[in-house]
This record gives structure tokens, sequence and C-alpha cells, in this order.
């Protein structure tokens, strides 16, 4: 019977599919609002589902010179650890009681698994460009993962613990962290940290369309592609989901709560929507410098102010 | 209709290779991706990967040097791809047909699913080209 409710909540709600269908949604929003900033119409809403269906459709290429096990097996690896992360944050969002000490450093290590796996894919598959994507894909989780670390650890220091229900309940009595002098910072610092993490514009430094050619996918087709695309898109939902359960009260299905767990969701997407259009790529020393410069002094700030208590 | 071909009409993604063309129709296919015609509006996005390709669109007459590679990109995109070739120098070697290094309008050497002759073509007759190889499905 556990075992059923767990595997229910793996593959179905809230794992897999809703968390792929409601990925790929907000990657149309992502389409649809980046043409209307380019004063375009824009894909219609069924876009990335056909993309998805069609890529599922298409041959799969290994190149010669690639090493097959890893380079197939690396994008699953990928999907799967971003679906748990869905999984973990939707159940603990939904029913609190199932948290456990410690769930936030467990969602912490496996958001970074599909990063890893990128690289390590990117790497098997023997084409230069890609590899070039991997290196830099390593050089840039190595420089958002230490602000992105310390501002989590702002919200535990504020809570003084480390699970999901402990943070949610600190939010429900006392108002959410967002509001506070530290919160507001550590939230802004994480919006960027989130940029690198989805390789967004301005930190797309791994994939660069226009000078890598796909960069760290570049030798994935067909169904393997679909797989990292949609590992992306369930990235792309998780991680502002993620912000939402630290900073902002979290996720709730009850009553009116519902609408303004959208608009949450909503304005933090259309934020990293509207940076991703408005910024040009920048090189990765910069983005190291930027990580480690001013976005670290601003963790730290934060979380001086949070062990303060403001 | 299977699914996967459904989904391949309302999703092919293009990727342009110039085997010698003079710019003049490149130029005319990113016009295409202007918020004035906004192909994406259908689907067709441009990707840099062959692997991600469903469309090779070609432009230019073959230059010798370009052949090898040409034979190569087609052997190298994932199954089912569509060929299409844009301006008079692809469908016919055009005005350079005699030149010392051309070898041929680009179906001599790999099979074509349309044709979109101009020179260089408007981004109605490139968009018109696509709409017919997809109808043809």
């Amino acid at each position: 019977m556990d075992i059923a409710r767990l595997l229910f909540n793996y593959i179905v709600f809230p794992g897999l599919l809703f968390s792929a269908v409601v990925g790929l949604l907000t990657t149309w929003v992502d389409r649809k609002v980046t043409a209307r900033v380019q004063w375009r119409v824009g894909p219609p809403w069924y876009q990335p589902f056909a993309d998805t269906v069609k890529l599922l459709g298409k041959e799969v290429v290994i190149p010669a010179t690639a090493r097959r096990t890893g380079f197939l097996l690396m994008p699953i690896v990928g999907l799967a650890a971003a679906t748990l992360a869905s999984t973990i944050l939707w159940v603990v969002n939904l029913d609190p009681s199932r948290s456990f000490v410690g769930d936030i450093i467990v969602v912490v290590y496996i958001m970074t698994i599909p990063a890893v796996s990128m690289i390590i894919g990117a790497s098997a598959s023997g084409n230069p460009l890609g590899i070039v994507g991997a290196s830099r894909e390593m050089k840039l989780l190595f420089s958002y993962e230490l602000p992105l670390i310390i501002c989590i650890l702002t919200a535990v220091v504020k809570v003084g613990s480390f699970s999901f229900e402990r943070i949610l309940a600190y939010q429900a009595e006392n108002g959410v962290i967002l509001w506070s002098l530290s919160g507001i910072i550590a939230f802004i610092v994480t919006i960027f940290c989130a940029q690198a993490k989805l390789t967004f514009v301005p930190f797309d430094i791994p994939e660069a369309e226009t000078e890598l050619a796909g960069g760290s996918h570049i030798e994935y087709s067909g169904a393997a592609l679909a797989i990292v695309k949609l590992n992306m898109a369930i990235m792309f939902f998780v991680l502002p989901v993620f912000m939402i359960t630290i900073f902002w009260g979290g996720i709730s299905f009850s009553g009116w709560r519902i609408l303004t767990s959208l608009v949450k969701y909503v304005v933090i997407v259309v934020i990293m929507i509207l940076m991703k259009n408005t910024n040009p790529r920048v090189r990765i020393d910069q983005a190291m410098r930027f990580f480690w410069g001013p976005m670290f002094v601003l963790s730290v700030v934060a979380i001086i102010l949070a062990r303060l208590g403001l | 209709m299977s699914i996967t071909l459904k989904a391949l009409k309302k999703s092919p993604w293009v990727f342009h290779v110039n085997t010698g063309a003079c710019n003049n129709c490149d130029i005319e296919i990113l016009d295409c991706l202007t918020p004035k015609f906004d192909i994406e509006r259908f689907g067709i996005v441009l990707v840099g990967s062959i692997r991600h390709a469903d469309v090779l669109l070609i432009s230019g007459p073959v230059t010798k040097n370009v052949l090898p590679r040409l034979k190569r990109l087609y052997e190298q995109a994932p199954k089912p791809i569509k060929v299409i070739v844009v301006g008079a120098c692809g469908c016919t070697c055009g005005i350079f047909r005699d030149g010392y290094n051309i070898v041929g309008p680009v179906d001599k050497y790999i099979p074509v699913d349309a044709y979109v002759p101009g020179c260089p073509p408007k981004p109605e007759t490139i968009i018109s080209g696509v709409v017919k190889v997809l109808s043809k499905l």
C-alpha cells in the first residue's frame, strides 16, 4: 500500500506526468512571453508537446566517437533526479506531515544531478563542441552553487531547522521570509542562481546556440533529445516551486490559495523570462566573477542579517 | 496518420546550410524569423545542430569544397529528414552554372523534397515551400 502510494506519487502525481505537463506548459509561457517581448505572435500552447512527441518518433543517432552507455544513460539519470526533486517538493507542500529532517539538503543535492548528468553526457558524446559545453557547465556549476547554498542557509538560520515542514510552519506563523530584509536579499540572489542553474541567458554559456551550436546537447537526437528537453522543462518547474517553498510561504491547493500559489509561480517565471530576454550572454569568467564576487558577498550579508534576526 | 507524423507537421525544426550561395537567400531566410513573418507561430525554429533538425534548408549551388560536407550532413541527420532547396542557384545552379568550381545542383547528390525558385525568393515563397513539403507528408 505504502509502496503503491509512493510509486503513484513518483510517476503520476506530483511526479513525472504532472511535472512534465506543467513544465512543458511553462516552457510554452517562456516562448510566448519571449515572442511578445520581441513583438511577435509566438507559438500555440501545444507547441512543446508537439515538439516532444515529434522527437520521440525520430531516429536516435549515436555518434561513432561516443561512449554509448554514458551518452544514452545520462539524460535518463537527469530526468529521474529532476522528477524526484519535484515529487519531494510537492508532497511536502501538499502534506507537510510527510516531511523529514534534512529534506532541504536532499532536494538541494538532487537538483544538482541534472547538471552533472549533462556534463557526463556531453563528455561522452565525443564532440569537441559538446566537451567545451561540458567544461563550461562544470565551471558554471562551481560558481552558482556557493551563493545558492548560502541563500538557502539564510532561510534555515531564520527558522532553525532543516526540514520543509518547519519552514512552512514558521512562514504560516510569522509571515513569509521574503518580506524580511535578509529574505529579500537571499531571494534576489537565488533568482540569479536559478537563472544559471537553468542555463538561461545571461548564463546560457554551456549551450550558447550561436557559438557552440547547442553545446552540451549538440549530439543528442530523437528520443534522447526529447528527454533532455523534458529534463530542462521539469527543472524550470522545480526551481520556482523550490523558491516559493523556501521564501514565499509554499504552495497550497486549498480554496482561494490555489490562485495566490499560481500568481507566485507565474511572477517568478515571468521575472526569469524577462531577465532572459533583456540581457546578452556573458563570458564564463565574467559569470564566475559575478557569482563569487557580488553574489557571494550579498548572500553572506543575508545570512548575517538573518542571524541578527532581521 | 501516425501521431508522430502529425507532431512533425506542427514542429519542423530547420537546419540551414549554405553550399556556396551569395548570401542573398540566407538574408531572406532570416527574414522569415523576423516579427513580420514570425514562422515560430507554426513551430518552425532554426536549430544549431544537424542532430536536432527535421528539415535541411539548402541555399546555393554546390561547390567542390562543400560537396563532401553536404553529403555528410545529410547522412548525419536523424531520419525522417526533409530537404528544401532555396533559391535559383540551389535548384539549377543559376548564374554560376559555368563556374569552374561548381559541381552541380543539389538534387544531383541528395534527394530533394521541394524547390523554392527565385533570386532570391521572397519570404512568402519560402513559407509556401515549407507548407507544401509538410502537406505532402
